[in-house]
């Protein structure tokens, strides 16, 4: 039983969040829902929890309400820097060149001209990817030039202005497969290696999830990663390259359902224990 | 017992179920939000959004 007050941002209840409503029932704790298609905000809000553990799938609300949320003195799981750092793909590849931690080569560019050019410096192929997303959705291996004309034009008319901040990501020819790392606070508490023909490996395009044992390298890095972008419950993106091991995300707002069995680790309790000790009664 | 909104086929749903769970339609596999419980009603999800994922 924990007197913390715990509240649970949302706004779709998928299987993530029902494990860790189930899980803290079990632990005799009852998250306060808060939906974000309903919450309303004004500049003086208070708020009655000690920590608040952030799960909408929509980034740009969960920037928006964090941010509203610390600035009223409620602990937030992820905080705002951490959210603002992963939920832009600039601005975790920044993060992890300046702290050293081995990431793909990149480069962005801010018109369909510019970019290119900063596409021909690369060479073939490179990886477009939109600066915010998820799920592998929209991003596009460019293979020569063609190709190259044709995606940036596209994305140049798609409409949102962030489209139009081109990311190009070295690709790195990686065995088939990547690695999530579940990295909560100065923990690595499991990975799993996510594996396809495809060379989008995200399970939510199809890839399938199988145990990948720790090393004391691989915890490094994972370390390494989450200090860069500020720490807290993440899941850290790696590729092996054929000389090192990369990571190119990471992630915060964890998607886990495929994990729990393949790594035999209790992922929604283990958060729980993270957002206990965050909330002062760990 | 709730019907689908989308093909109208009567849907199964646990007793476990929570408000606002995501649920999938046997029959046509929409996306289905459960607005309410006991009894349940369920209205058609959101459609995925480009600042979705995690």
């Amino acid at each position: 039983m924990s007197d913390i007050r715990m509240g649970l941002l949302f706004s779709r209840i998928r299987m993530e969040e029902k494990l860790l409503i189930e899980a803290a029932k079990k632990r005799g704790i009852e998250f306060v829902m808060v939906d974000s298609r309903e919450v309303i905000f004004d500049l003086d809000s208070k708020f009655e929890y000690d920590v608040l553990l952030e799960r909408d799938v929509s980034h740009s609300r969960a920037l928006y309400a964090l941010n509203l949320f610390e600035n009223s003195g409620v602990k937030a799981i992820n905080s705002y820097p951490v959210a603002l750092t992963c939920g832009d793909k600039v601005a975790t590849s920044k993060a992890l060149r300046d702290a050293g931690v081995p990431t793909p080569d990149v480069k962005v560019a801010f018109t369909k001209e510019s970019a290119l050019e900063a596409i021909e410096q690369m060479g073939y192929p490179v990886v477009l990817k939109p600066v915010t997303g998820s799920w592998g959705r929209l991003m596009a291996k460019i293979n020569d030039r063609d190709a190259a004309e044709a995606v940036l034009e596209h994305k140049d008319h798609l409409g949102s202005y962030y489209h139009k901040i081109f990311y190009m990501q070295e690709f790195i020819n990686k065995p088939e497969r990547d690695i999530r790392a579940f990295v909560f606070g100065d923990d690595v508490i499991c990975a799993i290696y996510r594996s396809s023909k495809h060379w989008i490996t995200n399970t939510a395009r199809g890839a399938t999830a199988s145990n990948c044992p720790l090393t004391p390298e691989l915890k490094q890095i994972c370390l390494d990663a989450a200090a860069a972008v500020g720490k807290g419950i993440l899941a850290v993106d790696l590729i092996e390259s054929e000389n090192e091991v990369m990571v190119h995300e990471v992630n915060y707002t964890v998607e886990f359902r495929n994990s729990i069995d393949t790594t035999g680790v209790n992922i929604p309790d283990k958060m729980l224990d993270y957002a206990l000790e965050v909330g002062g009664n760990g | 017992m709730a019907n689908c909104p989308e093909c109208g086929t009567a849907l199964e749903i646990g007793d476990d179920v929570m408000a606002h769970e995501i649920i999938e339609c046997n029959a046509c596999s929409v996306e289905l939000e459960v607005v309410a419980t006991n009894p349940a009603q369920v209205e058609l999800a959101p459609e995925e959004e480009e600042d979705w994922g995690e």
